[in-house]
């Protein structure tokens, strides 16, 4: 697919968005938002791939907002408005794991992004940085929202507002990333993380994803209703045959995401 | 039981109408809301049937009307073949009808959608009336039944804007009854219908009749004919078996006599 700031590759079940802008580290552009959506969308309606993984190439991960797209006109509303949030939204109704798998800095929209997928991998000297209030904005682009979800109210407010860099190895302690590898096994690891999600029975995952989020903030009752829907909907698939199956003849099952 | 746009199946005792122009994402022309109606008041007349579920398919419930169609009207041909007058007969129907929307119920979609009894909605179900960006408005009873649901200030904000409502808001707002996860709207609609088919046929019909009068009638006629309504169910026998199973406290069996 003809893309400028990102590379869009399948490999079998997986495909890899990576963030290409070298000059600026990666910083985020309209065009780069919209080709991101873009991919994510493609990758949400193939039902060969299983599992879709965010990276950077070379060194860093993502720098975040280009500011160079930034001045005393700009309107932040607008902006978020109409560049960022139909990225997040099609993140959120990606019917599949997306991992973040941050190769180097992420810092302010790009650590945002990061925040956005619904695993996250870091390379132990990589750094998280929010960069917001360095410029007297707020973390944006989901931030104050998926943050306390993640490590609880008080650490999220502690890195929102004092904004300390945080490493792979902090990270990993406060439970915001799933896994740290070390530089020299970075490629091999991601690449088994990624391949145990994208053999996952991926409609049980799509539901889970659907749900859990929201589930934080609705009643139990409403959760329940929702929940008894979604255990109907992977009662269906050719997965939970195959899981029965599995169980019965003793065997790991091979999952389709069928 | 085909026809050229909606096909038609009954499943026991509930009469399933599903719009079939999926080349179109359901977009109504004449021909297709003709043959619903018609359809409507063929369930409405047979002793077989006691509930109607109206369906889309699972990308669309109906995504407006047919622009096409409309393009050479004028007003004079509006006004003598008046195509919009037909949904009127919607509102004679007696007998219960749910929508289940999956995808887009959009203008004239929305519309039908709204003619029905109760509405069940896939979580990304998306409703809205976009006619306000063609430079024109809803025709057959948007304005009239949306204002009914959600009150004058979010009806114009939404028919004004012309902005597509998720089903959360459509809930929240009580435009539609429940949400469901797009993949069982079908299954939800039908165990809806089901519960439905086992109540009291006379009642349900009764009930309608004088939940509709609330919207129009003042306080006193609409209560006088709720009144007259009750004493009407004292001539079935559903009410004398209803009465006679609670005494007994079995589940009650209604024949729809």
């Amino acid at each position: 697919m003809g893309f400028e700031t990102i590379v869009y590759e399948v490999d079998e079940q997986v495909a890899t968005i990576t963030l290409n802008r070298p000059t600026a580290y990666h910083a985020i552009t309209e065009m780069m938002n919209k080709e991101i959506t873009k991919a994510i969308k493609t990758a949400s309606k193939d039902g060969d791939i299983r599992c879709i993984v965010l990276t950077g190439s070379g060194k860093a991960f993502c720098s975040g907002q280009d500011l160079a797209d930034v001045d005393e006109d700009t309107n932040h509303a607008s902006f978020l408005r109409e560049r960022y949030h139909p990225m997040l939204m099609a993140m959120k109704q990606a019917p599949k794991p997306i991992v973040a798998a941050i190769n180097g800095t992420a810092a302010g929209a790009g650590m945002s992004l990061a925040l956005a997928a619904d695993f996250r991998v870091m390379q132990a000297k990589a750094k998280f940085i929010s960069a917001f209030l360095n410029v007297g904005l707020v973390p944006d682009s989901g931030f104050i929202y998926i943050l306390p979800r993640l490590v609880g109210y008080a650490k999220a407010l502690e890195i929102a507002a004092i904004g300390k860099p945080i490493t792979g190895e902090e990270a990993y302690e406060l439970g915001l990333v799933t896994e740290v590898y070390d530089s020299s096994e970075w490629d091999e690891k991601v690449k088994q993380f990624v391949n145990r999600l994208a053999a996952l029975p991926t409609t049980s995952f799509s539901l889970i994803k659907r749900y859990m989020l929201d589930g934080m903030h609705s009643e139990l009752d409403v959760f329940l209703e929702q929940e008894a829907q979604a255990q109907r909907i992977a009662g269906l698939t050719q997965d939970h045959q195959e899981g029965l199956h599995a169980f019965a003849e003793k065997r790991k099952p091979k999952f389709t995401g069928r | 039981m085909s026809k050229t746009y909606i096909n038609v199946l009954k499943e026991g005792p509930i009469g399933i109408i599903q719009l079939n122009r999926p080349n179109a994402l359901n977009a109504l022309n004449r021909l297709m809301v003709d043959e619903i109606v018609e359809q409507l008041e063929e369930f409405n007349r047979d002793d077989q049937i006691r509930v109607i579920l109206l369906k889309g398919n699972h990308r669309a419930f109906a995504a407006g009307a047919d622009i096409e169609e409309m393009m050479e009207d004028t007003p004079l041909t509006l006004e003598m073949t008046d195509p919009f007058a037909v949904w009127d007969r919607i509102s004679l129907i007696k007998k219960p009808i749910i929508a289940a929307v999956n995808g887009f119920a959009l203008g004239g979609g929305f519309e039908l959608a709204l003619h029905c009894d109760l509405i069940i909605a896939a979580e990304d179900a998306k409703f809205g009336f976009p006619e306000v960006k063609l430079g024109v408005m809803p025709g057959a009873g948007g304005t009239q039944f949306l204002t009914k649901a959600m009150g004058r200030r979010k009806a114009l904000e939404w028919i004004w804007l012309g902005e597509s409502m998720s089903a959360k808001e459509a809930a929240h707002y009580g435009v539609i009854n429940r949400v469901v996860a797009p993949e069982l709207v079908e299954e939800e609609a039908m165990r809806l219908a089901n519960q439905l088919t086992k109540q009291a046929p006379i009642s349900l019909r009764l009930i309608k009749e004088a939940v509709y009068a609330a919207e129009d009638l003042p306080l006193l006629e609409g209560k006088k004919l709720e009144r007259k309504n009750f004493y009407v169910t004292f001539a079935s026998e559903d009410q004398n078996e209803g009465m006679q199973a609670f005494k007994e406290k079995r589940p009650p069996s209604f024949k729809g006599v």
